[in-house]
Formats: C-alpha cells, structure tokens, sequence
C-alpha cells in the first residue's frame, strides 16, 4: 500500500512516498532554518507563509523521486499536532484536497507517535512492547508503546523542553543557533563533571521533566562567574566545560527517567527519537546504560529523527490498517494533550 | 491622564511566585494585558502557571514556556494567551507575528520578555522581575491605567505588601 506523508507542524515542510510502512520510496524535506535563523527560532506568522509556497512543489518532488504519480497513492497521511496550528492548516488543506479528489482515504497523524514509528523504518526494528523518549526543541515526552495506535504517554516536560534547554543556553552564552547542535559539538572538549548542576528528579512517583531550574542554574552561574564568558583565558572552568557540564545534566535525567520507566513497565527495549535524540552524548550515554542493564536502544538515522513525512507516511499505514480514517471536518491541534 | 499605582515585594521562594501569579490570575478580566520584564531564569514563566490557576486553568494542565511556539493559547474562566518574546530580537517586525490580533483580543495577554514590543501597550500591568538569591525574587508590580491601578490596588491588599 502506497500511502503519502505530509507534514507541516513546524519549521520543516516535508512530503514522503512509503510502501506498506516499511519501505521509504522518497522522503523530501524543504527547511526554513534560514528564514528562522535571525529570530533564533521558528516565527509562527513566516512558518505558515512559507508553508504555503513549498508544500506542492515539495509533494510534486516527493512523487517525482518515488517515481510514482499522484494516481497511485493509496492513502495520505498528515500531521494533526501537536504544532503551529498556522503550520499544520497547511499541511492538513492539501492532505484533504488530495483524498478528496483522488477519492482515497486520509488519516490524521500525531506528530509525536510518527517520531516514535520512525523506527520502524530501519533494517532492524523493535517489537512490542517497548519505552520511547521523544526529544526535540518542543517536546520531552516519555511512552510506553504496547502497538501501533497504541502508546501511553507516561510522562513530559513541566516547563522547557530539552531542546529548549538546549537553545537557551546557547544563547545565553552567544554560542549562535541551533544551540542543542553547536553544545554537542563545543561540549566534546569540555568536562561533563567540571560543574554539579542540579538534576531535577521531581516526585518519586513522576516520570515527568523539568529543565526550568537547570537553565537558572547555569544563569545563575555565568552570573557569579562573569569571567567563564569575558575573560575565558583568566578562569579556570571553559565555557566547554560550563557546556558539557550542562548537557550532562539533562541527559542523566533523560536516561534515568527512560531507564526506569523501562524497568517499571518490565520491558527490554528502548526507542529515542526526535531532533535531540542526534544528541551524541545522549546516544552513546543511553547506549552505555541500557547495555549494563541488558537492554536493547533503537535510535533512527538523524534523517529519521528530524523532523519528515516518511515517519508520518509510515503512521499512516499502519494506522489505515487498524482502520483508523479522518473525515473531511480533521482540525488542527496545538498541543497534545488535547488529542482523543 | 492614565493613572499609574505600583508596589514593591520581595518573593521568598517559588511557591510565593506561584501565589502571587495565582492571585493576580483572580483579579484578571478579558482585555488585560500582563507585561513581565526580567531576566533568564527569573521566574516569569512560573509566575504564569500561577496566573493561569488564578484565571481557572485546570491545575493539571501544563503551563510550559512559549519560548519555542511563541504563543500558546490556554482556556480558564477567559482564555489566556501567553506570549513569549524571548526570541525576538528588541524592535522586531510585529506585524510578521501577528501579535496585535492577540493584544485586543477578548482575553487575558501574558506576555515574557515585553520590553522587547516596539512599544508596550498603553493601559497594561507591569510586573519586574530580578533575581536576588537561588529562589528569592524581587518583584515590582506596576498598573498603568484606571483597571490595571484598580488590579494593583487588591493584589498589594491580598499579598499585604508596602507600597
């Protein structure tokens, strides 16, 4: 079954061709990184515009690369939320167009459950049950999935985001953005234990994040120690070090949460995904941790785990085989708590 | 003349942000708009959680940062739009935002990080916020405007604060 995935929820406007939810036929992704980059982040009002001009040219490539026409797609797939509900609109009108002229079905997708079936567009896949840790400049969410269509979000962020977390430091410190790709890779010469910021656990019983107090530590920081950024060669601790040891922070929370939740719902496999799962800290941390506990991670390839239509393409079909269908009236939604 | 009230307190800890937020929330009506002004770190967001209960957002909801969607939209007793400016740069082009369609909107505007609008809203209540140890916060609370001075007036009563 060839369905098309269409996604627009944010920054990144994306088209993809995959068959039977394996197999990816074209997966094309026109980035508005540079239209963003000057505001440090997305501008909801110039997303949707944006939007607008590229989503059929970028559809037209998608089918053009999967050498297929609009004829023989069997199903379209689209981003509901969580978003930019300007962003998603888009996505969503051209996704309805479509089914309704080519009279196929349309399935309406939650941006988070495509991050998580991402993996399963890899040669090696996890199999039910499992634990996911969607992470990405939005969201920090923790699921136990039992199935396709079948996750149970157990916990997510409080406050900021870990990508957010990630960004704000950044520019805090004048590093530039995206700020969670520039602290990877300044943080690989730094010391993760140079400073102790505080890991906020939260209640015993929560697997919920919250990185608010971390970003006001590293304030907190920078501000008693003024040197670290104006006269780094008179201080003693890098602004690597300050860096590295932030990241360190975030993702001893991320691993011990996922970890746990692993171990509370008695499952042996774990999946990362979303743009901060290109984290290579986080990556090769969570690897080292789940291998001590015999427990298996699947991370999509970086492409996978960006932002893309394949993951929603993929959704789809599987969605459309349980017999999920949107009708003609599918709505955008901004936030996920919201979703049925 | 825009009459203008306004009190100083010193918050002890984030439960205390949190109250405050909460009684502010209670006194707030459709067509308020709440600039906060302070630095990273500061508490504005957390202040908003309060403010949020106050105007009767379910407390199981989560109030998180705008930072990244700029705007999120919330439904209590009227809705609430937080605003988060962070990302712009101080001057930047409002009309590209849309943000003047939330600012006289029947709602209650909570907006971080205001002094960067080109121009701060006439009749508004401003609150400014600075870190003075790990949770302590100083705050200054001011109401340009007969309703916002009205606001400020019941708030200082309820906090018991000196003006």
């Amino acid at each position: 079954m060839m369905i098309l995935g269409i996604e627009t929820s944010c920054d990144e406007t994306a088209a993809a061709v995959v068959e039977d939810g394996r197999k990816i036929l074209s997966n094309m992704v026109a980035s508005q990184i540079s239209i963003h980059r000057k505001y440090g982040g997305v501008v909801p009002e110039l997303a949707s515009r944006k939007h607008v001009e590229s989503i059929v040219p970028v559809i037209n490539e998608a089918l053009s690369k999967a050498r297929i026409t609009m004829d023989e797609i069997e199903g379209v797939a689209v981003t509901r939320g969580p978003g930019l509900v300007g962003s998603l609109l888009v996505g969503i009108c051209v996704a309805k167009s479509i089914a309704y002229v080519k009279k196929i079905p349309l399935v309406a997708i939650n941006h988070l459950e495509g991050h998580v079936l991402a993996a399963f567009l890899e040669k090696e896949i996890p199999s039910f049950p499992f634990v996911a840790l969607v992470v990405s400049g939005g969201h920090t969410n923790l699921y136990y999935v039992s199935d396709f269509a079948a996750l149970e979000l157990m916990g997510q962020t409080r406050d900021d985001a870990a990508g957010e977390a990630f960004d704000k430091v950044a520019k805090l410190l004048h590093l530039g953005y995206p700020g969670g790709v520039i602290i990877d890779a300044l943080s690989k010469e730094g010391n993760p234990n140079a400073i102790n910021f505080p890991r906020a656990y939260m209640e015993k019983d929560t697997f919920d994040f919250s990185f608010s107090g971390l970003k006001t530590a590293v304030v907190n920081y920078v501000k008693q120690n003024p040197n670290i950024v104006e006269h780094p060669e008179s201080h003693t601790i890098s602004v690597a070090d300050l860096t590295a040891s932030f990241q360190e922070a975030v993702v001893d929370v991320l691993i011990s949460k996922t970890i746990k939740a692993a171990e509370e719902k008695g499952v042996g496999q774990i999946v990362l995904a979303g743009g901060v799962a290109s984290n290579s800290r986080l990556r090769a941390r969570l690897k080292d941790v789940a291998r001590d506990r015999g427990l298996k991670v699947y991370i999509p390839a970086p492409e996978l785990c960006t932002d893309n239509a394949a993951m929603v393409a993929a959704c789809g079909y599987y969605r459309l085989k349980r017999g999920f269908q949107s009708s003609f009236d599918l709505d955008a939604i901004s936030r996920n708590r919201d979703f049925d | 003349m825009i009459s203008n009230r306004k009190f100083s307190v010193i918050l002890k800890s984030l439960q205390d942000t949190w109250e405050t937020g909460r009684y502010l929330g209670e006194l707030l009506e459709a067509g308020d708009v709440v600039a906060l002004i302070g630095e990273l770190g500061c508490g504005k967001t957390y202040l908003t959680k309060g403010i949020a209960h106050g105007l009767g957002v379910p407390e199981n909801y989560y109030i998180t940062s705008p930072s990244f969607t700029i705007i999120n939209e919330y439904q209590g007793r009227v809705p609430l739009y937080h605003i988060d400016l962070y990302r712009m740069e101080k001057g930047f082009n409002e009309e590209a935002l849309g943000l003047k369609e939330y600012l006289y909107s029947p709602g209650v505007v909570v907006i971080e990080w205001a002094e960067k609008l080109p121009e701060l809203p006439q009749t508004r209540i401003e609150v400014r916020m600075e870190i003075i140890g790990d949770q302590e916060r100083k705050v200054e609370i001011i109401g340009h405007g007969d309703h916002p001075a009205f606001i400020i007036k019941r708030l200082r009563q309820k906090l018991g604060a000196e003006a």
